[in-house]
C-alpha cells in the first residue's frame, strides 16, 4: 500500500517534493497513485453536486421570492388575503390547512404505524411478519396521484355517506364536526395523509424497535412482564426514535401534494370545521403555478415555496437526528 | 392478588389484539386500493387504448403518448441521475468518513423528505423560465433530481455489506484503492445496487407533482426533448379532475398500467434479492 510512486526517484526526494509544495494527489489520496487520485477527485465532484444541488434549491428559491418578499415582509405569513386580482397575498389559509390536515393525519396515524409496527416486531410470527411488512410497505409504493384518485371516488364518498354524518350527528355541538357534508375538505385530506404515512412511520418505528437490545426484553420477560408490559419498556427504550419516526412522518404529510390536493377542496379560508373544503401549501403552488402570469403572484407562491422547503428541511433533519440516535448506537446502519 | 393478574392478563390481550388489528388495518386498504384499481381499470383496457392519443370526450382516444412519454422521462431521469447517485454512493460508502462526506450524508437523506413539487419549482426556475417553455427535458432534470438521494444511499448501503475481507485481500495483492472498488467491491454489490435503482425508477415513475410545470403534458406523440410532453401520471390527474365519467374511467385504466409497473418492480425486487433494501 505503501510503495513510493515510480515516478520519483528516491524517497528523500519525494519527501522533499512534498514538502515543498501542495501535491495533489497525495492530498487526494494517501497512496499516491494517480488512479486513486483520479477516481477520488471524480466521486468527490459527484458528491458536490448533491451538495450544490440543496444550495442552488435554496439560492433559487430566494431569488425568485424576492418581490414577494420585499412587498409584503412579514406581513405574508399572518394575512390572509389571498387575492391574484388586487395583487394582495398572505399565507395563513395555506398555512392553516397544512398544520390542520398534517396533524389530523398524525393523530390517526401515529396509533395506527405504531401498532403496526409493536404487531410486526414483537408479536407477529416470522411467518406472518415477512409478508406483512412486505404489503405495507407496498403501501408506500403506491403514487400520491393514485391515492388522489381512489380519494376522490372511493374514500370522499365512503366518508360522505357513513362517516361524516354519525360524527355531525354525535359530535355535532363542536366546531369541528359543522358544516354542510360533502365528503371533499380538511376531514377527507386528513385521512388520505394518514394512510399515506403510516407505512412511513410504522418502517422506522420497525428498525427502531429491532434496534433495542434483546436484553431489555429477555429482563421484562425475567421479572415476570406480561408480553404488552415488555412491548412497554421497549417502546420506551425507543422513545427518541420513535420520536424521529413521528416527526418524518409530519414532514412528509405537509410536503404531500397530488392526494391532498385532489379531496381537500381547495378553497383559500380559515375555518374550525375539518368539513369545509381547505388549502394547503404544497396544493396552491401544484394549482395555480401555471397560472401565475403576474411577476408578484408567482413571486408569492415561489415564497410559500421557500418556507414549505424551511419547514420541510427543519423537520427532516430533526427527525434523522432523532432516529439516528437510536438505531446508529446498536446496529450502526441506517435506513431512509 | 387473583384479579390483579387478570386484569393484567386481559390488558396484554386487548393490546395484541390491537396491534393484530392494526397491521390487518394497513394490509385491508391496500388491498382494497389495488383491488379497486384492478376492477375499474380492466373493462377500460383494449389495444387501442394503449397506442392511440387522447381525443375528445366521446371520441375514445388513449394514452399511447403518455406511456412513451413516461418512459422518455424516466430515461432521461436514469441517465442523469444514476452515474450521480451511484457516484455519490460509493463516495459516502469508501470515502466517508469524514465531515464533508457527513454533510452529503445528511442533506441526501434531508432530500428524499423535501416535498418533491419544490423540486418542480426549483427546475423551473432554472430550466423552463431561461428556455422560455415547458420541456421533456426540465421534467427528465427534475426526476432524476428526486432519484439521486434515493439512489446514492441505497448504493452507500449496500456497498457497505461487502465484506472487509474482499477488499483487505485486493489490497493485500497490491491493487491500488480504485481497482478495489471498481473490479471487486462494486461487482460484489452489483445485485442490491441495481435493485436500489430500480426501486427509484419504481418511485420517481410514480411522481406527478415535479412533472406539473416541468414537462407539462401535452396531447400528443412527442419525442422532441425540448417540446412539452405527456406522462401518465400528469394525464391521470387531468383525467381525475375532470368532469366526465368517460375520462374517469380512462384514469383508473392508466393508474391500472402505472400500478402494474410499479408492482412488477417491486415484486421482482422482493423475489430476486433476499437482501433488506
Amino acid at each position: 500500500m505503501n510503495n513510493p510512486p515510480p515516478t520519483l526517484p528516491t524517497p528523500a526526494a519525494a519527501y522533499g517534493a512534498q514538502a515543498r509544495a501542495w501535491n495533489w494527489r497525495r492530498a487526494l489520496s494517501p497512496t499516491g497513485n494517480t488512479g486513486d487520485a483520479v477516481f477520488r477527485a471524480v466521486l468527490f465532484g459527484c458528491a458536490l453536486v448533491v451538495l450544490l444541488l440543496v444550495g442552488a434549491m435554496i439560492a433559487a428559491m430566494a431569488a425568485n421570492s424576492r418581490l414577494s418578499l420585499r412587498e409584503f415582509g412579514f406581513g405574508f405569513l399572518t394575512s390572509s388575503e389571498w387575492n391574484p386580482v388586487t395583487g394582495r397575498f398572505g399565507a395563513l389559509p395555506f398555512i392553516y390547512g397544512t398544520v390542520v390536515s398534517s396533524l389530523l393525519a398524525l393523530l390517526i396515524s401515529v396509533p395506527l404505524s405504531l401498532g403496526v409496527a409493536v404487531f410486526l416486531v414483537e408479536q407477529a410470527p416470522r411467518r406472518l411478519s415477512r409478508p406483512i411488512t412486505f404489503l405495507v410497505e407496498l403501501l408506500a409504493a403506491i403514487p400520491s396521484v393514485v391515492y388522489g384518485l381512489w380519494g376522490i371516488f372511493v374514500l370522499a364518498p365512503l366518508l360522505r355517506q357513513y362517516v361524516e354524518p354519525p360524527l355531525q350527528k354525535w359530535f355535532g355541538w363542536m366546531p369541528f364536526f359543522q358544516g354542510p357534508i360533502t365528503g371533499i375538505g380538511l376531514f377527507t385530506g386528513g385521512i388520505i395523509l394518514a394512510i399515506m404515512i403510516t407505512p412511513i412511520i410504522s418502517a422506522v418505528v420497525r428498525d427502531v424497535l429491532a434496534a433495542v437490545p434483546v436484553t431489555q426484553r429477555e429482563a421484562a420477560l425475567a421479572l415476570g412482564a406480561t408480553r404488552w408490559e415488555t412491548t412497554r419498556v421497549v417502546l420506551a427504550n425507543g422513545g427518541p426514535g420513535i420520536a424521529g419516526a413521528i416527526i418524518l412522518g409530519l414532514g412528509r404529510a405537509i410536503g404531500e401534494t397530488m392526494a391532498v390536493t385532489m379531496v381537500i377542496g381547495n378553497r383559500a379560508q380559515i375555518s374550525a370545521s375539518l368539513f369545509e373544503p381547505s388549502y394547503t401549501i404544497a396544493s396552491v403552488i401544484a394549482n395555480e403555478f401555471t397560472e401565475a402570469t403576474e411577476a408578484i403572484y408567482l413571486s408569492a407562491l415561489v415564497e410559500l415555496g421557500l418556507i414549505l422547503f424551511l419547514v420541510t428541511f427543519i423537520i427532516n433533519a430533526a427527525a434523522r437526528l432523532l432516529v439516528w440516535s437510536v438505531t446508529r448506537a446498536t446496529s450502526g446502519t441506517a435506513r431512509a | 392478588m387473583p384479579t390483579m393478574h387478570a386484569r393484567r392478563y386481559a390488558t396484554n390481550a386487548v393490546m395484541t389484539t390491537l396491534t393484530a388489528a392494526c397491521a390487518f388495518l394497513a394490509v385491508a386498504v391496500l388491498v382494497s386500493i389495488l383491488g379497486y384499481i384492478a376492477y375499474r381499470g380492466i373493462g377500460a383496457i383494449s389495444l387501442q387504448f394503449l397506442i392511440e392519443t387522447p381525443k375528445p370526450v366521446g371520441e375514445g382516444g388513449g394514452i399511447g403518448n403518455a406511456i412513451l412519454g413516461t418512459l422518455i422521462l424516466l430515461g432521461m431521469a436514469c441517465v442523469v441521475g444514476m452515474p450521480f447517485g451511484i457516484a455519490t454512493g460509493i463516495y459516502l460508502a469508501e470515502y466517508g468518513a469524514g465531515r464533508f462526506a457527513s454533510l452529503v450524508r445528511f442533506l441526501t437523506d434531508t432530500l428524499t423528505g423535501i416535498p418533491s413539487i419544490l423540486v418542480g419549482v426549483f427546475v423551473y426556475t432554472i430550466i423552463v423560465v431561461p428556455m422560455k417553455q415547458f420541456s421533456a427535458l426540465a421534467g427528465g432534470f427534475a426526476l432524476a433530481m428526486i432519484m439521486i438521494p434515493i439512489v446514492a444511499r441505497t448504493t452507500e448501503e449496500m456497498i457497505r455489506l461487502v465484506p472487509a475481507s474482499l477488499r483487505e485481500g485486493a489490497l493485500a495483492l497490491g491493487a491500488p484503492q480504485w481497482r478495489v472498488t471498481t473490479g471487486v467491491v462494486l461487482p460484489a454489490a452489483a445485485s442490491g445496487i441495481v435493485t436500489g435503482a430500480m426501486l427509484a425508477v419504481a418511485r420517481v415513475s410514480g411522481e406527478t407533482a415535479p412533472l406539473l410545470f416541468t414537462a407539462f403534458g401535452s396531447r400528443f406523440f412527442n419525442v422532441y426533448l425540448d417540446q412539452p410532453m405527456a406522462s401518465l401520471t400528469v394525464q391521470i390527474y387531468n383525467y381525475a379532475i375532470s368532469p366526465y365519467d368517460e375520462w374517469h374511467a380512462q384514469a383508473w385504466a392508466a393508474t391500472l398500467i402505472l400500478m402494474t409497473l410499479i408492482l412488477v418492480i417491486n415484486i421482482t425486487v422482493r423475489f430476486f434479492t433476499r437482501r433488506k433494501i
